[in-house]
């Protein structure tokens, strides 16, 4: 790596940070030397993100957050500002991936989680990190938004309507509260080599997948961590309300062009 | 003091248009972090200032004359950096005009060429140059500058807006085809930044400005510069054919709902 942070004296608030995006995100404002407030709603993997932080010589707390709770929200920002004396980073990027469906198949209890968690969550987290952050004059959000926030792929439910949504909830807020002293961007990852997405994909289904990447591979969940790392800095001091492809190429391609495969 | 740094050492960036500007910023900030930087301009003078400025603090650069609407001359440049430096890494595409301030139909053909020609084919002629030394090399970064008018429009700036959405159209081109020689190709997209001209505009134009940028305030040339590293640097190593806009909210805001000022 050619680029590297110093974060310390700074607190980052990391939602869904026991696996994939969120723990790698974590790991890396730790190793920067930011105070992790590490929060998942499952346990086990949360203080084993802050296990790997501390192990690492970095400074971790975990706390247990389910943010469709909006009470727990609000809570637990105000528990890791009691913690560290401060918030000055937020990466909402806790988010739950639906069952495959036809848009006109998507089961009601889908719809309602999703948009509970992926949508209503970061709107929770964003309010109660504003309360912390706006005394201060200062801060930065980065939601976890997704490639599926600025496409469509076949059959991707409630996802791909609770993304396209978040990425106008990022806007929203940016615009509102510049005046703040706050900046609110959005990642959009593509495809991403994590546990988010169950089972590994047979050979025809993956080759199928990368036809839409120039790249041709899938991102490491570091190389997601690493935009994150550089919207929160003071390097994009001037970027606010942009929804930040982080996928190879995947949302300016179209895969139908590809013919490379094919014996023409 | 920055929370940022980055380490280029025994790696090539070329910048042109860096007399002035987004360009000697980009130079400069490059210059600072170990590359060799090929400092290219079509004005000498303003070019060789930007030399002094990197070598003063230290840093490696050399002058290249160039005019970017000749490819005879990039094909020169390009191959005078790489006889110079030993190859070419990362280059920023940044020389650019604006044009007559007319509306469009007012807009004299020669005027509109001049801008085309100069902030649209250029770069066209920059990556063609760069991608043939980058493959050769196994890779690298290009950056092309953009702006707000290559994602939206502006009240008489019809070439500029078209050539600069030709630059966002060209960028996604160029990573689609070059990602499979590992060349990573992105856009800025800087909004209104604090130059002389800008500065000239009376005050009520500047309020004007304002009401549309939810920071409130102009772009420093150094705040697009370190878009421009990010984008250079392994940290985006799964980014590419991307717009970044660094504008302080403006394409996220629809200007016309902000009623500060107004007696209601």
């Amino acid at each position: 790596m050619n680029v590297s942070y110093d974060f310390s004296g700074r607190t980052a608030f990391i939602t869904g940070a026991g696996s994939g995006i969120g723990r790698a995100t974590a790991l890396a404002f730790g190793a920067a030397g930011a105070d992790v407030a590490v929060s998942d709603v499952a346990e086990p993997g949360g203080l084993e993100t802050v296990e790997l932080i501390r192990a690492a010589g970095g400074s971790a707390e975990f706390f247990q957050l389910d943010v469709a709770d909006t009470a727990a929200v609000e809570r637990v920002v105000g528990a890791v500002v009691d913690r560290f004396g401060r918030l000055d980073i937020a990466h909402n990027n806790a988010g739950v991936l639906p069952p495959p469906a036809r848009f006109g198949e998507i089961a009601e209890a889908d719809w309602r989680r999703v948009l509970d968690v992926n949508l209503d969550g970061v709107y929770h987290c964003v309010q109660a990190e504003l309360r912390a952050m706006v005394p201060a004059g200062r801060g930065a959000i980065v939601n976890t938004a997704s490639a599926a926030g600025l496409f469509v792929g076949y059959q991707q439910s409630a996802y791909t309507v609770s993304k396209h949504a978040l990425i106008g909830l990022t806007r929203q807020a940016a615009v509102d509260h510049a005046k703040d002293g706050i900046r609110v961007n959005a990642i959009c990852p593509g495809a991403v080599d994590t546990p988010f997405v169950p089972g590994t994909p047979p050979k025809a289904v993956f080759d199928r997948l990368m036809l839409g990447v120039p790249l041709k591979r899938m991102a490491t969940a570091e190389e997601i961590a690493a935009a994150v790392l550089w919207l929160a800095s003071d390097a994009a001091s001037y970027v606010n309300g942009v929804a930040l492809p982080v996928d190879a190429g995947l949302t300016i391609l179209s895969a139908g062009s590809d013919f490379s495969d094919l014996d023409l | 003091m920055s929370d940022i740094s980055y380490d280029f050492t025994g790696r090539t960036a070329l910048v042109t248009g860096s007399g002035s500007g987004i360009g000697r910023a980009t130079a400069l900030a490059f210059g600072a972090v170990g590359a060799n930087v090929a400092v290219a301009d079509i004005s000498q003078a303003a070019g060789e200032e930007t030399v002094e400025l990197i070598r003063a603090a230290g840093g490696t650069a050399e002058f290249f004359r160039t005019d970017v609407a000749d490819f005879d001359s990039v094909q020169a440049s390009v191959a005078s950096v790489v006889e110079r430096f030993g190859g070419l890494d990362m280059a920023h595409n940044n020389a650019g005009v604006e044009g007559e301030h007319v509306p469009l139909g007012d807009i004299r053909t020669d005027d509109w060429r001049r801008v085309v020609d100069i902030d649209l084919n250029a770069v066209y002629y920059c990556i063609k140059a760069e991608v043939a030394v980058m493959a050769a090399r196994g890779g690298g970064s290009i950056i092309n500058t953009s702006s707000v008018s290559g994602l939206v429009g502006g009240y008489n700036l019809g070439a500029y807006t078209a050539a600069k959405h030709g630059v966002v159209g060209l960028t996604k081109a160029a990573a689609i085809d070059h990602a499979k020689d590992g060349i990573r190709v992105n856009a800025v997209c800087p909004g209104l930044i604090d130059t002389p001209f800008i500065q000239e505009l009376p005050q009520i134009a500047l309020d004007r400005i304002m009401l549309g940028t939810p920071m409130s305030r102009l772009g420093q040339p150094a705040e697009i510069a370190k878009g421009v590293l990010w984008l250079a640097s392994s940290g985006s190593s799964y980014v590419t054919g991307t717009a970044l806009s660094i504008d302080g909210g403006t394409v996220a805001l629809s200007a016309g709902t902000n009623f500060e000022g107004l007696a209601l």
